[in-house]
């Protein structure tokens, strides 16, 4: 009994725990130093009213801070963690409990997957290919965990899917070619 | 991964074709799935086509081509409602039992959504998860295994003891990737897969806390992690970090926790700022427990007070607060006062609150927690919170030896600038309570001031006046004067200027005006009596000044109503409505004797207000048993906020000569205040 009444205890303590404690990125946002925003990715539903406010707020927010100040900061209960990469912020909310010093280093993950791929990116790349932009970010990360730690296993993932684009364009492109052959046949002959 | 298969499959497929026709449906049935989940894809949760959309999600889970079921999977994991989740939990759970890596670690991931949005459905995944650590499936989707693993042992504590036995496994698993040799897949700096060292790292964490058994199992694991790992680069010192809090959580042996304690002053020491911040963050938690060993690092995190970034200050802030103890009290105490100096506006106010405990717990004197008052209220005095005014006049009171240098300091001040609301409040009071002492120059401390009664009325009168004073000082004010009548002999002056204020256009000053013009001119007898120095107050549970209770019903003596008494009846605002009613839930309490003495009783009735059953209403009665008359009877009684017992005064004249006397009513029958 005595232990019964132990392990009710380390119960309730674990259910409270369990209560506070959340282990998840929240949203990933991508933003010029304009304040112009390039991606944005979401893993808790929110209205868009809702999305379009915490962009703001946030990006004015991240936008004053001074070089010499740390990457993280706290923000509603969230605390964000952020890295500017040339012309970019490359921004993160996680929930309290997570580990903001390897939050860091997914995010320089992803701006590797996205280097490898454009081959020097640059944010003209992801302003132009901001699906595929998207496409790297959903082979790495998924409901805002990483899926996949090995770069070269992501960027797999991505040539293949992008095989499989090309051969689709490609159908597609003989499809709609045969069809205008068709159509050309009956239209173009004059009256 | 078996993709390229599937993919020259599926060109092939389309090859066969033997019409246009054909290829077209062909593409329609492959593709167009596929366009349609990426439109899904890009909508909102909130979208009313949701439930339509579980259907073709369905489809694609079940479709031939992994890239379009890792596509729902994607799409349900981020973003999957409860009602989705709800009815493709099953195709997910079926997922997570394929040998197709690719999709496991995605369908995964998409559990710990399902059970985020729907945890009644965590069982059904256990089954799947019987060998997701075994090491054939090494590397591919351990990450997300873990993942899967920790969230389910966060949200159910059966789980947790289900999957406690695999401590060993996970123990071994982080000895291989610490031990095992260059992968280039899955380095990072010379560091094998930092993200899930991590992981494992967080898992250990849930499973060994509270359990000795687990603890002991992972503690040379942990202990090697935290010797062996590289710390030159920010990856190291994240997985650094995340050994630390697993073992400040679980039940680990004293060296193991020094260990954690120190790498975080190491931490402290690390010119990356971000190291910085997670180190002072950290040892927040833990100073508590460890308080000892967070001790040793006290200049190291005093020195984070004057770092630029705002989140490192405040955690070097509530940190010092958390340090200081009687023998480093004067040390801190000038660091943090040189911090309250220069700090941000955001911060001045916690930083004066801490400031204010900090002393009242350890000050060595009463002269260095005065001058320490003294010097928070002048430099940050507008920032200081409302309910510091009436402790800090408690705190005032209770220093009887300190009151002529308090109030001469105070008085100073008031000199300098009067737009501090705060420090203006507890001037106004102290004058008006010791203003006899500031005119005597009775000053030991320092060097006493010569100042007239004319100019300290000048100086409470020019509070009334300015525009900085808010309605709440001038009050404090208009009382200050009154009190002054009976301790300068300017009467004339102050007769004056409370006449006036009693046509005044805020009318709780007007109240006030009015009322002391009726000491002044009908009750004047009890005025010395009612204004004289205030008892020291004793120190309630809630730390507050003692109250005065208004008291209601008939006697045949005169009892003042005594809401205005000038003393700290001021807004304690937290308190509400009950500041003048004592609160309580009863049924018939038994009358009692408060006070028995020289032929002069005092009973006390209860009965229930009227309309509000909670406030009781306490009558007295008062009787005069001796032959002769007792005339100008007062009855005053003040009652902490706590506990319901009274401490009493009362003077009258008998037999022609004044009697005083000071009683305590201890007696109130348990039923008045349960």
């Amino acid at each position: 009994r005595e232990r019964e009444r132990e392990r009710e205890r380390e119960r309730e303590f674990i259910m409270i725990f369990t209560f506070s404690c959340n282990l998840k990125m929240q949203f990933m946002l991508l933003f010029s130093r304009q304040g112009k925003l390039r991606l944005q990715k979401w893993y808790v539903p929110l209205s868009d009213k809702e999305k379009k406010k915490i962009t703001r707020e946030l990006v004015q927010t991240v936008l004053a801070r001074k070089p010499k100040m740390c990457s993280f900061l706290e923000w509603r209960d969230l605390k964000i963690v952020y890295k500017r990469y040339a012309s970019l912020y490359f921004c993160c909310a996680i929930e309290d409990q997570d580990n903001e010093l390897i939050t860091l280093e997914i995010i320089h993950r992803y701006v590797e997957l996205l280097d490898k791929y454009f081959g020097s990116v640059c944010e003209l790349d992801i302003i132009f290919n901001f699906e595929k932009a998207y496409f790297i970010l959903d082979e790495f990360l998924l409901g805002g965990e990483a899926q996949e730690t090995s770069k070269k296993n992501v960027l797999k993932a991505i040539e293949q899917a992008d095989l499989l684009q090309e051969v689709s364009n490609h159908i597609l492109w003989q499809c709609s070619k045969n069809l205008s052959d068709l159509l050309g046949n009956h239209i173009a002959t004059p009256q | 991964m078996p993709a390229p298969i599937r993919l020259r499959e599926l060109i092939r497929t389309i090859r066969t074709a033997r019409t246009q026709a054909e290829e077209r449906e062909m593409i329609q049935k492959e593709f167009i799935v596929e366009f349609g989940t990426n439109a899904i894809h890009s909508l909102s949760e909130y979208n009313h086509f949701y439930s339509s959309m579980i259907q073709p999600v369905k489809s694609d889970l079940n479709h031939s081509t992994q890239y379009v079921q890792g596509l729902a999977l994607c799409t349900l994991g981020c973003m999957g409602s409860s009602e989705m989740c709800r009815d493709l939990a099953g195709e997910v759970e079926k997922l997570l039992k394929t040998s197709n890596s690719y999709l496991r670690k995605k369908a995964a991931l998409c559990a710990v959504h399902v059970i985020r949005k729907v945890p009644e459905l965590m069982e059904m995944f256990l089954p799947a998860t019987k060998n997701l650590l075994s090491e054939k499936n090494h590397g591919e989707i351990l990450h997300t295994s873990v993942v899967l693993l920790t969230e389910m042992c966060e949200r159910s504590p059966d789980m947790l003891s289900h999957f406690r036995k695999l401590v060993p496994q996970l123990v071994r698993i982080l000895k291989n990737l610490i031990m095992s040799g260059y992968s280039p897949e899955h380095d990072v700096s010379g560091i094998s897969d930092p993200f899930l060292q991590v992981r494992i790292l967080r898992l250990l964490r849930i499973l060994g806390k509270g359990d000795d058994d687990s603890s002991e199992a992972m503690n040379d694991i942990l202990a090697q992690v935290a010797t062996n790992t590289e710390t030159s680069k920010n990856v190291g010192n994240a997985i650094l970090y995340e050994t630390v809090l697993t073992i400040m959580d679980i039940k680990s042996e004293s060296g193991l926790r020094v260990l954690a304690i120190n790498i975080l002053g190491r931490f402290l020491l690390n010119n990356d700022k971000n190291i910085r911040y997670v180190a002072l963050t950290s040892l927040l938690k833990t100073v508590q427990t460890d308080h000892n060993a967070v001790q040793r690092h006290r200049s190291t995190i005093v020195d984070c007070l004057k770092d630029l970034d705002v989140s490192i200050k405040r955690r070097a802030m509530e940190l010092s607060f958390a340090l200081v103890n009687g023998n480093n009290i004067r040390g801190m105490m000038k660091e943090l006062l040189y911090f309250l100096d220069s700090c941000d506006p955001d911060f001045k106010a916690d930083c004066a609150s801490g400031i204010f405990l900090a002393a009242e717990k350890y000050a060595p004197s009463k002269r260095w927690h005065i001058d320490t008052i003294m010097r928070v209220l002048t430099t940050a005095g507008s920032y200081v919170r409302d309910d510091s005014v009436p402790n800090l006049i408690q705190l005032i009171t209770n220093s009887v030896e300190m009151h002529a240098y308090t109030v001469q300091r105070l008085y100073k001040a008031l000199l300098d600038d009067i737009s501090q609301q705060p420090l203006v409040q507890v001037a106004s009071w102290c004058i008006g309570e010791y203003g006899d002492l500031l005119v005597s120059g009775q000053c030991e401390e320092e060097e006493p001031i010569q100042v007239s009664e004319d100019e300290v009325l000048d100086v409470l009168e020019g509070l009334l006046v300015s525009n900085l004073s808010t309605p709440v000082t001038r009050g404090y004010s208009l009382t200050a004067i009154m009190k002054l009548s009976t301790r300068f002999s300017s009467m004339n002056r102050i007769k004056k200027v409370v006449s006036i204020y009693g046509s005044s256009i805020d009318v709780e000053l007007q109240q006030r005006a009015v009322e002391y013009n009726a000491l002044f001119k009908k009750y004047d007898h009890m005025r010395p009596a009612l204004l004289e120095r205030m008892p020291i107050m004793e120190k309630t549970a809630t730390n507050g000044p003692a109250e005065i209770v208004q008291t209601n019903g008939e006697t045949d003596s005169t009892i003042l109503d005594t809401k205005h008494l000038p003393s700290i009846t001021q807004p304690a605002s937290q308190v509400g409505q009950c500041n003048y009613h004592i609160c309580f839930c009863f049924a018939g309490i038994p009358p009692m004797t408060a006070y028995n003495k020289n032929g002069l009783k005092i009973e006390f009735t209860f009965e229930r207000a009227n309309p509000n059953p909670n406030i009781a209403v306490i009558t007295i009665h008062a009787t005069n048993s001796t032959e002769a008359d007792m005339t100008e009877f007062v009855f005053q009684a003040a009652v902490p906020k706590q506990q319901l017992r009274m401490r009493v005064k009362l003077t009258y004249t008998h037999k022609g000569s004044p009697v005083q006397d000071l009683a305590e009513v201890n007696n109130f029958p348990p039923q008045s205040w349960q």
